[in-house]
């Protein structure tokens, strides 16, 4: 019988190595194209958001916009006490929520032992990570503003975000204090090292970047925290900077929240400027975090 | 190890003057993580400045015995021990020994080389007293003394601020040496200081081994039974858990007296 008959039900082996579609197969060129599509719409919304808000505020993108207090007139107002009362939010916040957070972190990864209360606290701390912030509000709004009497100030405020930010604060501290291999820590104790000793000059140095890194990506996402300041009280119309943690104060978010909520589209326009700030300090925040994780994986890997 | 076995080693110990008083001495230890008891009641001496290696398949409990022997074991959640290691005399399980200190007599040599990897070669070195909080004064002095006995100053001795983690694995494996050497430890123990090596570098840690037991009382784990026959003084073949035999190095290899050992030493198991 010829070898290569020609009815076959099953098409001839062949030897050519190329095929018409070239490298790959054509379902995995489907797949892939679905796949950046995937990438690019998400991408593209973004960048249409983005440009939206940039053409709508541009006119009110100015120095004075920056330095100045609200007014009543749409064209003189700025975000000064918006600006600095964030500011003072963010560094409070942080004040508060990383020794704690790094404190929990290391407690959980170096020193607990492993039982059912520990497996209970962590599975609680995911939990947390979860919850609405405007329940942070209510917590806020109850126990620092009223029980600790604390006012609407910024201490309450920062309180208040602390407890938002500290389940995403240990999370990532606990993943950093991870990547320090075992071997690192019996290399330590085999040198007469003790364990304060060790996570103190060997594990913490180590883990930092990644510690900060977390940090600065939970902070990015408290500046746009809203809910949660409108709860425990935060003013939306300011005419001064907070002289100390216990002033009243307003956040950039809140600003942008009351000039939106108006009916004069003037305010409008400040909004959407007020906007194009915010994007750009956490574009800042996560640019440090970007650039701190890359330079974390050039010194370890 | 039989009533014979033990016999046959204290004859050995008493003719030989390393033995008569040991640097260190383990008597019936037991080890277990968890609820598997994975060392049944180790008793052997370890003879002071002369190399003693354990050999034995592998999961017999070699790494678990040396890690006993600076209370390594105990770091691991679990884990623990019974029975006696005496360090010239002092029992260092008893209670009220600091196994912080008692880690700066005894120092560690790992399987896997673990520099610190955002120190410099020259911190490396001195990582042990920086940890804890010591700056000494002659810096420099330490540093190369200790690289020089660990027989890798010529080779590091221009870059000693490159990391310590740009070396070959051998290299880095001497420059762990180093660092457990700067702290003037009595005894070294290494848990197979060359399994990650090429041959040329573990030729270079034998040789290496051979100057230190001079000066150091060294255990060194290793399964490759050539290395054991290369560099220690005594052999311990431990095997699932209990010390099978122990006794000459020369001995051990030319006479074993239990057939396991026979079997272990002539590749039929392991
Ligand atoms: N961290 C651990 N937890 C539980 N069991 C372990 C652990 N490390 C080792 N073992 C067990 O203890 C036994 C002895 O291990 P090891 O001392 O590492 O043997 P070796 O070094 O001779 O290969 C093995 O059976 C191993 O499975
Ligand atoms: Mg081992």
């Amino acid at each position: 019988m010829n070898r290569a008959s020609p009815r076959r039900d099953v098409p001839p082996p062949t030897r050519l190595l190329k095929t018409p579609e070239g490298g790959a197969r054509a379902p995995e060129r489907v797949f892939e194209v679905i796949c950046l599509l995937a990438l690019m719409l998400p991408l593209l919304l973004l960048v249409v958001l983005i440009a939206q808000a940039f053409t709508d505020g541009r006119e009110r993108l100015t120095w004075e916009f920056l330095t100045s207090y609200p007014s009543r007139f749409a064209s003189q107002a700025g975000i000064l006490p918006a600006l600095v009362g964030s500011a003072c939010l963010m560094m409070l916040t942080a004040v508060i929520a990383i020794p704690i957070g790094v404190g929990a972190a290391l407690y959980l990864e170096e020193y607990a032992r492993e039982s059912r209360w520990t497996s209970f606290i962590e599975v609680n701390i995911s939990n947390l990570a979860g919850v609405p912030s405007i329940i942070y509000g209510l917590l806020g709004l109850e126990l620092f503003v009223r029980a600790m009497r604390m006012g609407r100030s910024l201490l309450a405020g920062a309180a208040t975000l602390s407890l938002l930010l500290l389940p995403m604060v240990i999370m990532a501290s606990r993943e950093a204090l991870r990547t320090v291999p075992q071997s690192t820590r019996e290399a330590c104790y085999a040198l007469g090292a003790d364990r304060w000793q060790t996570i103190r000059r060997v594990v913490l140095p180590m883990s930092l970047p990644g510690i900060l890194t977390g940090i600065i990506l939970s902070l990015a996402r408290a500046i746009g925290e809203t809910a949660p300041l409108i709860t425990i009280g935060a003013l939306t119309y300011v005419a001064f900077l907070p002289d100390s943690v216990y002033s009243p104060f307003t956040a950039l978010p809140i600003q942008i929240f009351n000039w939106i909520s108006r009916p004069q589209t003037d305010f409008h326009v400040n909004a959407a400027a007020g906007i194009v700030v915010l994007l750009a300090i956490m574009l800042v925040f996560n640019g440090a975090a970007i650039w701190l994780r890359s330079r974390f994986q050039r010194r370890f890997s | 190890m039989t009533r014979v076995d033990r016999q046959r080693a204290e004859s050995e110990a008493g003719s030989s003057d390393a033995l008569a008083s040991p640097k260190m001495r383990v008597e019936d230890l037991r080890a277990w993580f968890g609820r598997s008891e994975v060392l049944r009641g180790i008793t052997m001496p370890v003879a002071e400045r002369r190399s003693t290696a354990i050999i034995g398949p592998s999961g017999c409990g070699k790494s678990t015995f040396i890690r006993c022997l600076n209370r390594m074991h105990e770091v691991v959640r679990g884990a623990r021990t019974s029975g006696r290691v005496l360090l010239d005399g002092e029992d260092i399980y008893e209670d009220g020994v600091n196994p912080v200190r008692l880690r700066q007599l005894v120092g560690m040599v790992f399987q896997k080389p673990n520099p610190f990897p955002m120190m410099s070669i020259r911190e490396n070195v001195l990582a042990g007293l920086r940890l804890q909080g010591i700056r000494p004064k002659n810096r420099d002095d330490l540093v190369e003394r200790a690289l020089r006995q660990a027989a890798l100053w010529d080779e590091v001795k221009d870059v000693l601020d490159r990391s310590g983690s740009s070396l070959s694995g051998g290299q880095q494996q001497r420059l762990c040496i180093a660092r457990a050497l700067a702290l003037e430890p009595e005894v070294l123990l290494m848990d197979e200081p060359c399994s990650a090596l090429d041959p040329i570098a573990t030729a270079k840690i034998e040789d290496l081994i051979h100057e230190l037991r001079k000066q150091y009382t060294v255990v060194i784990v290793t399964h490759n039974m050539q290395q054991a026959s290369r560099v220690a003084d005594y052999t311990a073949f431990l095997y699932l858990g209990e010390l099978v035999e122990f006794g000459r190095t020369d001995r051990i290899f030319t006479s074993p007296s239990d057939p396991r050992t026979e079997a272990y030493i002539t590749g039929r198991f392991g």
